[in-house]
């Protein structure tokens, strides 16, 4: 009885080591098959949740087009990604913000071979004032009337502040129920960003990824809070614009117009904004103008950055960084982001400051 | 027979092979389980460290506010939430047990225990998409009636929520979700309920009711709290569902149907950690650390309920 057991055991023992050993035969390292493009080998990156869906349809494509390519991206949040750029872990990043310039002035990037980087405003990410009112599609409103919405002065839709940028629209007196974020996010800090430059005395609070008024409805994500605000009546959030689906949104005002959301009116933001002074050539970090009342430009928007070196120590990384950050550059992927992800496709002209700086990865 | 009985008497040190086998990977068990839970106390004490000895004013996530002031009201929302749960799942869990072991006919009772396991299967994620989405906005208008005729008792006092996403409902999902566990521990406790006791209550005349209050309930006591305390850890753990359900904004309130709800210790992690960094890591984890070191004494309170009750119970 014992014998046969151990007998059990050994071939038990002998067959598993046996199935484990052709496993491993099997793996034969898939060496150079690179389809119609010479580029190989992988790069790795971290950074922005954001960008992540973006990111994915990036990926997929440019992966498909170089086949011997492999282009990681893990999607860590912002501030990890610029951790590990700091700390030499990624070859480049996605961020929400810009380095800033005390970053900058240190300096000590150890992914990169000097101190010069390139940032890449690649992924606009335009942000819709979202609210479920019955009968209602759209309203106007002043950036001073939705920053007392939001933190609670206004509580009726019926309210004169609402219904003097609204003529005509039949407002009924439903309570206002502003909904945010309950995560940490770049939605909010972009939405509060603009709520504090643009009326800054109905907006106290400093721009912050988590929400910085006590108390109220809040919901965890883009579809938690696009859930809430569907599941409520006289609800408001806010929202990546690609999301808003059947909701009403709000127009903005800017200057003495009003502005509703489209990908043109975000792209014209971008082009508004001013690069910040005393960086590199490649670094085209913007000093994104909220108070804006250029005509046409809807300035709530996320705008997040790809970070990459000008000089890395690895000639063919750089060449791996270059293409993939052209590719997505491109008008192709520009419409990729836009279809899989909702991203607002940047100007022709800022691609062609976007090219030059890519140009100089080297 | 005479002859083989030095024989035997010195075979019977003899330990065989499966005995040795079966002690050794039991108290291997043993052993890791310990092991286990010291790692993971070390690591929640080391990670916690730098949280405490840090600088508040540095860390962002504290946003100002010292530690003890940013884990009081997640250390209550946490408390709060899974004591309503168990309110609203402990008579329930009693009452299903109760009709599964003594009054359901034989293959009713095992349908019914059947789905009440099933419940258990379900994963939280799916809790919290139906709570969210379908349950809340069902709740939501017998909240607003609660609000109107109950208004003056401060747990109904509002401003009612629009969405129906209030820690009333986290609870109730709470509860729903800790049904199960308690519904199987008292079922077995009540089956277990000696015979002779119960015809003995029956004899003497006893409805069935009576025969089920002096026969099996305090039998069952022990039973009944162990199974109210694992189910109110699952309640303290639970992430994912509250933090879909809830609308949370990390404040003390015991208004059961606002918009402003305390959120939980889990809930607070799974929503802060993706963007977290630096200490603000470290100040999660000692936030786990506290809801380790709470799970610990709402467990060892039970136990000392549970022993100091056995010896009133009817059993002996």
């Amino acid at each position: 009885m014992n014998i046969k057991r151990v007998g059990t055991l050994a071939a038990l023992g002998l067959t598993s080591t046996l199935l484990l050993a052709s496993c491993a035969a099997n793996e034969t390292p898939d060496a150079g098959s690179g389809g119609d493009s010479s580029l190989s080998g992988t790069i790795s990156a971290t950074g922005a949740s954001s960008q992540e869906t973006a990111q994915a349809a990036w990926v997929a494509a440019f992966q498909t087009a170089n086949t011997g390519v492999t282009v990681d991206y893990v999607s860590t949040g912002s501030g990890p990604g610029r951790e590990n750029f700091l700390a030499g872990a990624s070859d480049f990043i996605g961020s929400d913000r810009a380095f800033n310039d005390e970053e900058i002035a240190a300096g000590g990037f150890t992914s990169c071979a000097s101190d010069e980087i390139v940032e890449l405003p690649l992924y606009v990410s335009p942000i819709a004032i979202i609210f479920n009112l019955e009968g209602v599609d759209s309203i106007n409103l002043d950036a001073a009337t939705v920053a007392n919405i939001f933190n609670g002065t206004i509580t009726t839709w019926n309210d004169p502040a609402i219904a003097d940028q609204n003529e005509g629209v039949e407002l009924p007196d439903t309570a206002i129920t502003p909904v945010h974020r309950s995560d940490d996010s770049g939605t909010t800090e972009n939405f509060t960003e603009y709520l504090n430059a643009v009326a800054p005395e109905a907006w106290t609070a400093e721009a912050d990824g988590v929400w910085p008024l006590e108390g109220g409805e809040s919901a965890e994500g883009t579809s938690g809070l696009v859930g809430a605000v569907e599941a409520g009546q006289g609800t408001i959030g806010y929202a990546d614009a690609s999301r808003a689906g059947d909701l009403g949104t709000v127009a903005v005002k800017v200057g003495e117009e009003y502005v509703p959301y489209s990908t043109e009116a975000v792209a014209a933001f971008l082009d508004s904004a001013e690069r910040v002074e005393g960086r590199g050539e490649g670094d085209l970090a913007l000093e994104l103008d909220r108070t804006t009342t250029a005509a046409g430009v809807y300035p709530i928007a996320l705008v997040s950055y790809l970070i990459g070196c000008v000089d890395y120590e690895d000639a063919n990384t750089a060449e791996l960084v270059s293409s993939y950050f052209s590719y997505i550059a491109s008008a192709e992927g520009q419409d990729e982001g836009n279809a899989e992800a909702g991203s607002a496709p940047i100007s022709d002209d800022l691609r062609a400051e976007v090219e030059a700086a890519i140009a100089l990865i080297g | 027979m005479t002859t083989a009985s030095p024989q035997r008497a010195a075979l019977r040190a003899v330990r065989r092979p499966g005995d040795r086998i079966f002690s050794g990977t039991a108290l291997g068990a043993g052993v890791v389980i310990l092991l286990l839970l010291a790692a993971v106390a070390i690591f929640l004490i080391t990670e916690s460290l730098p949280a405490f000895t840090a600088d508040p004013d540095e860390i962002g996530m504290l946003r100002g506010a010292t530690f003890l002031e940013y884990v009081a009201p997640l250390v209550f929302g946490t408390l709060w939430a899974a004591l309503l749960a168990l309110i609203i799942a402990a008579p329930l869990a009693v009452g299903i047990a109760l009709f599964i072991s003594h009054f359901a006919p034989r293959r009713l009772a095992a349908v019914i225990g059947y789905v009440v396991d099933l419940l258990a299967a379900l994963p939280s994620v799916v809790y919290g998409l139906w709570g969210a989405t379908t349950f809340a906005p069902i709740l939501q208008p017998f909240y607003v009636w609660l609000n109107e005729n109950l208004g003056w008792i401060p747990l109904f006092e509002g401003p009612v929520s629009a969405t129906g996403r209030t820690i009333a409902t986290a609870a109730l999902v709470l509860a729903v979700m800790i049904l199960p566990i308690m519904t199987a521990i008292c079922r077995e406790v009540f089956l277990q309920a000696p015979r002779l006791h119960e015809e003995a209550a029956l004899a003497l005349g006893a409805t069935r009711w009576e025969m089920i209050r002096m026969a099996v309930l305090p039998f069952a006591r022990g039973g009944m709290v162990s199974a109210a305390m694992l189910a109110l850890g699952r309640a303290l753990g639970e992430t994912m569902a509250v933090t879909m359900v809830l609308s949370a904004s990390g404040v003390i309130t015991f208004d059961l149907i606002s918009s402003t709800n305390p959120t939980t210790i889990p809930a607070n992690i799974a929503l802060s950690f993706p963007e977290a960094y630096g200490e603000g890591v470290n100040v999660l984890i000692a936030t786990g650390l506290i809801l380790f070191i709470v799970t610990f004494a709402v467990n060892a309170i039970a136990r000392y309920i549970v022993n100091r009750r056995a010896a009133f119970s009817g059993a002996n």
